[in-house]
């Protein structure tokens, strides 16, 4: 579970983490190169402007002669559009990074996720990764072109203002200056508190959120436990914490404003005092001294702007190392160099030089565990024939799905060999095992989009009449017909206008419809009524019929007429035999007979 | 406007803070105006030599000062204040920071605690019906948009206000002339924002439908991730991944893009009219028109006053989303709820119970039970069977009193039920539903639940009896496991244990079990029963089971059908007559022919 543990977000920063998202940036070269020669010329502007006051001021107020005022029109006006320019272009360049950036690194994060193996998908909850394909890879396009334009535009700012004002009159600059440094420690210090202080507020944000789904889902337990003013209670905690929280931030940046004016009001009286001074000496110009004025003003948000980027990149942070990780998870289970080149990769299959199939399965000294060390398997030993069917039975956990996974090699034997049709599978392609399974699981996954779509899923080159083929043989193809848009008709995200029963029959139609040599089903325990019971068990038969078949199985019907039962506990075959032999046992398989029967038959009269 | 009244409720106890904020950003905004006032005075008069054009007080300050000879020879007393005044607005903008957030923050927590305690009082058949998923939209992101309005927008407005019509008036009477040149972009700045943000908002829209739709085709892929790779579709996965990410960053772009537009064209007409006032106002200056510091004042001010214009236009176009927000939370606020009414009390309970002629419906005319009547003493154990939708759960919702019967008449213990107080009677009738909800707290604590002083002793009781004491020992953290997302996943059947043992530990006269033993196998059903019925107090028991076993050992059972009691009796007597329990009852007896075929 390491993978999706909190992060703490108060790490220096990690220049090797930042380098690994260098490549990333590659294609953008010449953009972020463009975008700070941009910013530059933006700042650059920003600080010729006031210079054009203290200009106007001096050679014409002063002097009170116009002469030249037109042409300083003029250069104003050129200035304007440039600027105008900028900042157009800039705003154009930062965007098309902020957009593009993500999009890459989507890309290749959703083709990892495409890869990683199973047991990467047991231990990830999929809001975790959702989380890291969404916000986390936003904030980091916003922080890489938004931060630079920040950070390049306050630099250049910074040391555009401290020139200007340095080569007018060093002694005067110097002394305005002074307060900088103060400026950039206090602003350091409350960006990182006022986020800080932030973060915690979406914390207790996400828990009210938490508690409010919890009140809303729970209400009706909570009304017969009688529990209403206790959970007030517990809600009130939060809410005052919340409260706090956010009064706390706000007060941080409340408080942020006024201390940096203040600082600056000291660089401006500080210009005002000394510079005053220098006017009524003659050895300051007017214009410098309104110069000066405003330049104290000007220089205070390219401060509080970079200490507020240096924070935001160390919370960034997290969220480059968390999207990092997940795009830099091993592979488990992929095929050997030789392979790809002779069989082809999943983006370019060389389908010529796939071999024909016939089904026959086989376990050979198969042990299996996962990376923690939790063995699941030990010395497993199985031979299927091609056609057979077998009926795997067994509580949770008892190893039957590792036995379909690595049959279906969505996971590999850590030992041992699984051999399809006498060769070891992993001198196979991985597509070409799995173009040549069909599966149907406990709980049926559709894709949004219209049924056809989704039949077609198990085989992308169908034709119509496939389709329907493989509707008939599962009798999907009534139900679909009585629906409105017939094989048009749209199932919704993950299925959810169809019934549950319907959704299975579509998922039987999609297995078979590429008729594939080895069928695997994890048959589902939610009761359904009987009627479409019937057909499921109809379309399983069918559907078994001349195919290798390994069925995690709960109702009676299909256990009976498997081919061969096993009897699966701690990754032990411990009964095996067809449906009599094994009752005349009198074993696990007995009672676990005896019990489903009479479930199934009261389930059937009070179900009808 | 009752939407307005409703916030003004909940602002109660802040509303003079909140007034307090907007005057405080009133003076923050004076002082952040007398600074280039002060600062013209000073280029102009003190340390140049015109005289002073001020109103009499400011005159009469200068004067004590020193008058402006004394005070050009001590410009530190300008500086002094200056940042006097500097450290005034900022206090002021301290406040206003402060208290907008103080009475922001406290509004939002009067509104959440006040929906989350509306919520859980709605009626039962409220939350039967309800989306959570949209409750949960109102009651956090349409909340948070009302806040937002209150610590940031509504300020922002008056700041905006107060800067143009403080700004406005001393303009114009230091120049009247350059004031209209200063002020004349303004309304266009204002109208152009405006039209913008409303003409993007379409495209905000867009961008935001395309992350969505993106975000679908992720979670549907990634919950789907055994298809994809079962039918090896990974390549069509992420070309249609990509063609969504596309649509999402170009449209995303395409806002951008729109901003862009929109930033330089607004500040092209900001820097023109920042220029028209530098080259007039050096025109005039140098002619004499105007002196020198009131140019200064007008240049400072000029960029003053373009930016909360700006922002004006874009908040005004938010505005109608706080009104949309304050409308769905009005929504549900304005849900009857629960209440105690005159006429209910609280009486002693002992678990007498008779149903004489009991009708009851959802949805008029469409009777869900009609005419049932039964008797049950004190002690006894009741088992209801009957097919889906017979009435089974209905029957046991009107003992809680979760819905009340239309018509005929429920006495407990001689009261009639209309007469005792729901919560009353919710806390005598221990219900465990069908699907138990746990709560994200530790086992203990979900155990606990319903009996804050529980001890330690009295949790592993109810435990035991409940036949989960050993599993939650054997989990890593014993009772301290916690449930939910971050904790360990329970099956049906141990939920369901929680669930009873958090309902058997208050010892509630009467005790009802909604189908709640169905995904515990047999034996531990059987001693689940056996453990309850040997406990001290005994309870009148409902039971609503399909097991045979379960039903047989009830001292009455009741057999339920399209809401009519069509069979009661005994299992004795029930085997006996024809009807679903006997035909249940019989499949025990199929089973051991089929055994015998096999022989």
């Amino acid at each position: 579970m390491e993978t999706f543990k909190e992060q703490d977000y108060d790490k220096k920063i990690d220049f090797g983490l930042w380098r690994k998202l260098l490549r990333f940036l590659k294609p953008y070269k010449k953009l972020l190169l463009l975008l700070s020669v941009v910013m530059i010329g933006v700042s650059g502007v920003d600080v010729i402007l006031p210079y054009m006051n203290k200009y106007a001021i001096d050679n014409f107020v002063e002097t009170g002669n116009l002469d030249g005022l037109w042409k300083f029109g003029g250069i104003y006006l050129v200035l304007v559009i440039i600027q105008v320019i900028n900042i157009g272009v800039f705003i154009a360049i930062a965007g098309k990074i902020e957009t593009s950036l993500p999009y890459d690194i989507r890309k290749v994060g959703f083709e990892r996720l495409q890869q990683l193996s199973f047991s990467y998908y047991d231990k990830t909850p999929v809001g975790w990764m959702m989380a890291r394909m969404t916000s986390d890879i936003r904030r980091l396009g916003e922080i890489i072109s938004w931060g630079l334009v920040d950070f390049v535009w306050g630099f250049a700012m910074m040391i555009g203002i401290a020139g200007v004002m340095l080569s007018l009159n060093w002694k005067l600059a110097l002394i305005t200056l002074s307060v900088v440094p103060f400026l950039a420690i206090i602003s350091r210090y409350f960006q990182k508190k006022i986020l800080k202080a932030y973060r915690q507020v979406r914390k207790t944000n996400s828990r009210i959120t938490g508690a409010f789904n919890e009140g809303i889902s729970g209400a009706k337990t909570t009304k017969t436990l009688v529990r209403e003013e206790e959970n007030l209670k517990d809600f009130q905690h939060l809410t005052g914490k919340m409260r706090s929280s956010s009064i706390r931030a706000a007060i941080f940046s409340a408080l942020f404003l006024p201390i940096v004016l203040t600082l600056a009001s000291i660089g401006t009286g500080l210009s005002l005092w000394f510079g005053g001074q220098g006017v009524l000496m003659q050895t300051i110009s007017y214009g410098t001294l309104v110069l000066f004025i405003s330049y104290t003003t000007q220089f205070f948000e390219p401060v509080s702007q970079i200490a507020r980027i240096l924070a935001e990149l160390q919370a960034a942070q997290a969220s480059a190392e968390r999207v990092m990780s997940m795009i830099e998870t091993d592979l488990e289970v992929k095929d050997s160099r030789e392979i790809v080149e002779k069989f082809g990769t999943i983006y370019n299959p060389k389908k010529e030089n796939w071999p024909d199939i016939t089904g026959n399965i086989t376990f050979e000294n198969v042990t299996f565990e996962y990376k923690d060390g939790e063995k699941v398997l030990e010395n497993f030993n199985l031979n299927v024939k091609a056609g057979e069917t077998i009926a795997l039975v067994g509580e949770t956990g008892s190893g039957k799905s590792t036995i379909v996974n690595l049959a279906c090699r969505f996971y590999e034997p850590t030992s041992g060999k699984i051999l399809i049709d006498g060769v070891d599978y992993r001198e196979r392609s991985l597509e070409w095992l799995h173009s040549n399974l069909g599966y149907v699981l406990q709980s049926p996954h559709l894709f949004s989009g219209t049924i056809r779509e989704n039949i077609k899923y198990g085989f992308l080159d169908a034709t119509e009449m496939d389709i329907i083929r493989a509707s008939k043989l599962v009798n999907a193809h009534d139900f679909i017909s009585n629906l409105e848009s017939g094989y048009d008709t749209d199932v919704g995200e993950g299925g959810g206008k169809l019934s549950t029963g319907e959704k299975q029959l579509v998922s039987f139609a999609r297995a078979i419809v590429s008729n594939p040599a080895i069928f695997v089903l994890d048959e589902a325990t939610s009761s359904i009524d009987t009627e479409t019971e019937k057909l499921i068990q109809h379309a399983i038969d069918k559907v078994l019929e001349g195919r290798t078949s390994f069925i995690i199985a709960h109702r009676l019907s299909t256990i009976v007429s498997a081919d061969r039962i096993l009897v699966i506990k701690e990754g032990k075959v411990t009964e095996q035999g067809n449906h009599e032999e094994l009752i005349k046992k009198k074993g696990y398989y007995y009672s676990l007979y005896t019990n489903q029967f009479k479930k199934e038959k009261e389930s059937t009269i009070l179900n009808a | 406007m009752k939407k307005i009244r409703l916030l003004w409720d909940f602002m109660k106890g802040y509303r003079l803070m909140y007034i307090g904020a907007i005057f405080s950003v009133c003076f923050a905004t004076l002082f952040t105006l007398l600074n280039p006032l002060v600062l013209r005075t000073t280029i102009d008069s003190i340390i140049g030599d015109k005289p002073l054009d001020l109103p009499n007080w400011a005159t009469n300050i200068v004067e004590f000062l020193g008058g402006t000879n004394e005070l050009s020879q001590k410009l530190w007393i300008c500086a002094l204040i200056i940042i006097a005044l500097t450290i005034l607005r900022g206090l002021f903008l301290y406040l206003k920071g402060k208290w907008s957030a103080v009475s922001a923050e406290s509004t939002a927590r009067n509104m959440r605690e006040k929906l989350y305690d509306h919520l859980q009082h709605l009626n039962y058949d409220y939350h039967v019906k309800a989306e959570t998923g949209d409750l949960i939209q109102r009651c956090t992101s349409d909340l948070d948009t009302i806040r937002r309005f209150l610590a940031v927008q509504s300020v922002e407005i008056g700041r905006a206000i107060f800067i143009v019509s403080l700004i406005s008036p001393i303009i114009f009477s230091l120049n009247t002339k350059l004031a209209l040149v200063a002020l004349i972009v303004i309304p266009f700045i204002f109208v152009f924002a405006i039209v913008f943000f409303m003409k993007i908002k379409a495209s905000f829209k867009l961008s935001d439908e395309a992350e969505g739709k993106m975000s679908a085709v992720l979670q549907e892929n990634l919950t789907g991730m055994r298809v994809v790779r079962a039918f090896a579709r990974q390549k069509f996965e992420i070309e249609k991944f990509d063609e969504k990410s596309k649509e999402y960053r170009d449209l995303t772009y395409k806002v951008v893009w729109l901003l862009a537009w929109y930033w330089a064209l607004s500040d092209l007409l900001c820097m023109l009219q920042i220029g028209a006032v530098l080259i007039l106002g050096t025109y005039w200056a140098a002619t004499g028109v105007i002196t020198l510091g009131t140019l200064v004042v007008f240049i400072t001010y000029e960029g003053m006053i373009l930016w909360p214009v700006r922002q004006l236009g874009r908040i005004l176009t938010d505005l109608g989303k706080t009104l949309v927000s304050l409308e769905r939370i009005k929504e549900i606020l304005d849900e009857p709820i629960e209440k105690i009414e005159a006429n209910e009390s609280t009486p002693e309970i002992k678990g007498d119970i008779r149903f004489k002629d009991v009708y009851f419906e959802y949805d008029k005319d469409r009777p869900v039970l009609k005419n049932i009547s039964f008797n049950v003493k004190q002690g006894e154990t009741i088992a209801v069977m009957g097919q889906t939708g017979s009435g089974k759960s209905s029957l046991i919702h009107l003992l809680a009193r979760l819905y009340n019967y239309k018509e005929g008449s429920i006495k407990i213990d001689g009261v009639e039920l209309k007469n005792i107080q729901k919560k009353w009677i919710r806390k005598n009738v221990g219900i465990v539903l069908q699907e138990p909800f746990l709560f994200s707290k530790t086992i203990k604590d979900n155990i606990g639940l319903a009996r804050k002083e529980a001890k330690e002793a009295e949790i592993f009781e109810a435990a035991r009896v409940a036949a989960i004491h050993d599993v939650i020992l054997n989990f890593e953290n014993g009772y301290e496991t916690s449930v939910g997302e971050r904790g360990v996943t329970l099956s049906g059947g141990q939920k369901q244990r929680i669930a009873i043992a958090r309902t058997i530990i208050n010892d509630t006269p009467i005790l009802v079990f909604d189908d709640s033993l169905s995904a515990v196998d047999t034996e531990t059903d059987a001693y689940i029963r056996k453990a309850l019925n040997s406990r001290k107090n005994n309870a009148t028991t409902f039971i609503i089971s399909h097991r045979v076993s379960t039903l047989a050992e009830a001292d009455k059972i009741i057999v339920l059908d399209k809401g009519e009691l069509i069979q009661m009796g005994t299992h004795e007597e029930l085997i006996k007559q024809p009807g679903l329990y006997s035909r249940v009852w019989k499949i025990q007896n199929s089973l051991e022919q089929d055994m015998d075929k096999i022989g």
